[in-house]
């Protein structure tokens, strides 16, 4: 091995607390170490030409840069060994600014501390294996679930950008709710004449496979590399036959209530979905055709001249090879009858907002499809913002659309009076709050109060309705034709089957959780699966619009060049030590683990690299590239070796998302901490083996710290509990001999809490030094054995 | 004539001391004024329990002398709806408990007429004595 050593003044930065010269000579002791140089800025210029050129000269394996935090330049040197001709992972850094020079005043503590960190990283780098970034290859053909607006966009920006689009519909037409719109908020167009021409786009498209009436089975795989499996449901009416003559629907004896108006109309079991249905086919509705339930009929495939018609037809199965997939299942709105002190669906004149937006849709083109009468209320935040119906989230369109309708209803009839009874109203939107004062103008009364409870005059069906105007402070009473709720927009039961498929994380809202609510707001935790419009969250259409829009973006940016990196720092597994147990499958939170001719293996584009399956494996068969179980060992050890009989050691284990950059914001902020601590860096703590906790406390720690990112901010998900379990389990073996438990501290932590990082360290080692049972030699050498035990009673203590 | 609200100290401290006596939060009302709506003694009221809900928010110490807070029968029709779910009823019994706390007297026993006291069922006595003095 050939190692060469950088250890960084930067500037004052680092040398005017640490004795950078003193660093050099003891680090210099250890074995393989070719020289140790101390530079002025090892980031500028002038120090990276030195290293390339030393790295050629001398022929170094492995370099080490003791300098500032790896998350500030570690990219950097990792090109810069790259250029050098060196694999980028023969580097190690060793923080010793933010972590050390930073945060310890005391110059003698601070080099103290700096020459462990430099140690351990000379010996972290002596296990570095060259690990290679694969190259996948990746196909052009995205997967789009949802045929609503924000399908169609994604479909329409990915099929006009050259990829072939499978786009699944569950409905037996494409359109989604904004089909079923009379106009769109706050310019009025209409919806079907802005919607119409997308669908016929998308049914026109040579880059779009349209699946209608179909519903997702299963979806295996990952990025790339996704099957997904197809339930296309039987239309019983050939859809190359039938050329939607209509004669069918006139003939067909059975009734049923119209899905698409709301159950305002009727429509037949034979029928054709709305007026611009795409595609433009007769289906028949198995549940209600009297002819698929046993009764005798038949009429549809007597009247039907072109012979299109076919009750034995099956339902198919089609699979699909798929390399990224974009999920815009939309929205369900609030089931009303659940908020029963609006009588919805026991007072006949109290109807929901789209039903609302059928009538006046209809209205054109023939009678209204119900009476409207000349009062109008509309009641605000039905179902959203209440937590007696279980939903907190604002659902951000009803102001608006209420705003809307009001108008609408205003103009067909200036007599009418149309009242708003809203909680707060949120105008946010380009152009909204001019289109609130429109309506204030049109004489549109808006009344701020939630209305208690709707009373019906069962003579006349009036409504009456209780409510406070809290501006006034007096209460109301009014007698109303027509109440219209304005409920709310609910996660769509319809996501759930797809989300469970693709494991996908959810809000507290039942939303789908994005992958960060700033910077990859369409991205979620598994890679190539974007999310676009309601699926998300309530949005109007603009803004589903966009989503769906940089949702194909993202999908195009993974799939353009061909191929793809993966990351080479994932779990593997030694064939030879691997007894085929099985415990690990189970424990991989994303799954990424198979079994393939009675081995574990690692699919190594599905894993992101955490390493808490490493826990879990009795036969320690698992290991994490560039952490492995040697590396972690080697810097536990090094981390312990230069401590005093009578002083006090802290090991921190921290994440690499939050625990490790909140330690660093600790020293850009200069606070001061106690010296006593060594920080090891980890992808997550779930890395750490109940096996590792104890050699810990064996090799001289006093107390173990465990920094996990808030598993609400975390990239892996189920962390914590694995952090808690192998704590859990290291302490069934460590207390019996007499260790106490609270030498074992872990918190969940967001990278800018540095005051809550300060207090828990100080308080364990105010544990560690006073409060808990001393660890004597004799104690130690017991913890040490135990740590070799551990792996096989640890099959007990799973359980 | 409109009424000025001090906020100082005291009227953060009676809003605190509202908080912890109710275990309620009422900062967290959204105004909504569901409660009014459901409120069956509302029209005998002379603030509504929204109203009474602002002003412990904002640490007026008059909500203490409407008469709101004696009429509530605490029958919870607004904490069965409250979209927020917070207990009005649990804050106008924390009014009533820092009023008592008080204790003032109102009514004297001697100060009656023992012939009028005997027409008195004794439950109105009871009633009266827990209302009306400390």
């Amino acid at each position: 091995m050939r190692i060469g050593v950088y250890i960084c003044h930067c500037g004052g930065n680092i040398a005017d607390v640490v004795d950078v010269k003193k660093i050099c000579e003891t680090v210099q002791q250890q074995d393989d170490i070719i020289f140790t140089k101390d530079l002025e800025h090892t980031c500028s210029e002038e120090g990276q030409q030195t290293i390339v050129n030393d790295i050629k000269e001398n022929n170094l394996d492995r370099v080490v840069i003791a300098a500032c935090s790896p998350l500030f330049h570690e990219k950097t040197f990792m090109k810069l060994l790259e250029k050098a001709g060196l694999n980028p992972y023969m580097f190690e850094m060793a923080n010793i600014r933010e972590q050390c020079s930073w945060c310890h005043p005391s110059k003698g503590n601070a080099t103290r501390k700096a020459e462990d960190l430099v140690n351990m990283a000379v010996k972290k780098s002596k296990f570095d294996k060259p690990l290679q970034k694969t190259s996948m290859t990746i196909g052009k053909r995205v997967l789009v679930v949802g045929g609503g607006i924000a399908g169609i966009q994604a479909s329409l920006d990915l099929g006009d950008s050259g990829f072939e689009v499978f786009m699944v519909e569950k409905e037996p037409s494409i359109g989604g709710k904004m089909a079923k719109l009379s106009k769109t908020f706050p310019t009025e167009d209409c919806a079907t004449c802005i919607i119409g021409p997308k669908l016929t786009d998308v049914a026109t498209h040579p880059n779009i496979h349209l699946y209608t009436y179909t519903e997702i089975k299963d979806i295996q795989g990952f990025l790339g590399n996704f099957t997904v499996t197809l339930r296309k449901k039987a239309r019983h009416v050939i859809q190359e036959k039938c050329v939607s003559c209509g004669i069918c629907a006139e003939k067909c004896p059975t009734k049923v209530p119209d899905e698409f108006n709301e159950g305002l109309s009727e429509r037949k079991a034979i029928y054709i979905h709305s007026p611009i249905a795409v595609p433009r086919k007769y289906i028949i509705d198995e549940e209600n055709c009297r002819q698929l339930n046993g009764q005798r009929c038949g009429i549809c495939e007597k009247v039907c001249v072109q012979g299109a018609i076919d009750y034995l037809q099956p339902d198919e199965e089609e699979v699909l090879k798929i390399d990224t997939i974009i999920i815009a299942t939309g929205y369900d709105t609030f089931q009303p009858e659940l908020k029963a002190v609006y009588g919805y669906g026991k007072f006949e004149n109290v109807i929901t907002a789209l039903q609302l937006e059928r009538i006046i849709a209809t209205g054109s083109s023939g009678p209204p499809l119900r009476p409207l009468g000349n009062r109008i209320a509309f009641i605000q935040c039905v179902g959203s913002r209440d937590e007696q119906a279980g939903h907190e989230h604002c659902s951000r369109i009803c102001c608006m659309y209420a705003t809307k309708l009001a108008q609408l209803v205003k103009r067909i009839n200036p007599n009418r009076e149309v009242y708003i009874f809203y909680t707060d109203l949120r105008a946010y939107g380009k152009g909204f709050e001019e289109y609130y004062k429109r309506a204030q103008n049109a004489g549109i009364k808006f009344i701020r109060g939630r209305t208690a409870e709707i009373l019906e005059d069962p003579k006349t069906k009036k409504l009456f309705m209780r409510v406070e105007d809290t501006l006034s402070r007096q209460m109301i009473e009014g007698e109303f034709d027509v109440v219209v709720l304005s409920n709310g927009l609910m996660p769509a039961k319809g996501t759930d089957p797809v989300a469970n498929l693709l494991k996908l994380v959810k809000s507290p809202d039942g939303f789908l959780q994005e992958a960060h609510p700033k910077f990859r707001p369409v991205d979620t935790l598994v890679d190539g699966v974007f999310i676009a419009g309601c699926a998300q969250g309530p949005k109007d259409i603009p803004d589903t619009v966009s989503q769906a829009s940089a949702a194909a973006a993202r999908a195009i940016r993974l799939m353009n060049k061909g191929q793809y990196d993966i990351e080479p720092i994932t779990a593997f597994i030694d064939p030879d030590l691997c007894d085929g147990c099985e415990k690990c499958i189970p424990a991989c939170p994303i799954k990424a683990i198979q079994m393939i001719d009675g081995k574990a293996f690692v699919q190594g584009a599905l894993c992101k690299g955490c390493g808490l399956c490493c826990a879990y494996c009795p036969k320690e068969a698992i290991d994490l590239a560039y952490y492995t179980k040697n590396q972690i060992m080697g810097e536990i050890e090094l981390a312990l070796s230069s401590k005093k009989p009578d002083e006090t050691r802290i090991l921190i284990f921290a994440d690499n998302t939050c625990a490790y950059r909140l330690a660093d914001n600790v020293g850009t902020a200069r606070l001061s901490y106690p010296h006593e601590t060594r920080v090891i860096r980890l992808p997550s703590c779930s890395r750490i083996t109940p096996s590792m906790m104890l050699y810990a406390f064996a090799k001289g720690a006093d107390g173990l710290f465990f920094g996990e990112c808030d598993h609400k901010a975390s990239p892996y998900t189920g962390a914590s509990e694995a952090i808690q379990r192998n704590i859990r389990i290291a302490h069934s073996i460590m207390e019996p001999i007499g260790v106490d438990g609270n030498r074992i501290y872990f918190a969940e932590l967001l990278a800018s809490l540095l005051t809550d990082y300060y207090k828990a360290i100080t308080n364990l080692i105010k544990i560690a030094k006073k409060e808990a049972r001393p660890l004597t030699d004799e104690i130690r050498q017991q913890l040490l054995s135990s740590s070799k035990q551990v792996l096989s009673e640890e099959k007990e203590v799973i359980r | 004539m409109i009424k000025k609200i001090l906020i100082n100290d005291a009227s953060e401290a009676f809003c605190k001391k509202v908080n912890e006596l109710s275990g309620e939060t009422v900062s967290r009302c959204d105004q909504c004024g569901t409660c009014t709506g459901s409120c069956p003694m509302i029209i005998e009221m002379d603030i509504t329990p929204s109203q009474m809900m602002r002003l412990v928010l904002l640490g007026d110490e008059s909500v203490m002398e409407t008469k709101t807070i004696w009429i509530c029968a605490s029958c919870y029709s607004c904490t069965a709806r409250c979209p927020r779910g917070l207990d009005a009823s649990k804050v106008a019994e924390a009014l009533r408990q820092i009023k008592l706390r008080q204790a003032i007297d109102y009514m004297h026993m001697e100060d009656m007429d023992p012939e009028e006291l005997k027409k008195f069922p004794q439950m109105v006595l009871v009633a009266a004595y827990r209302k009306l003095t400390g």
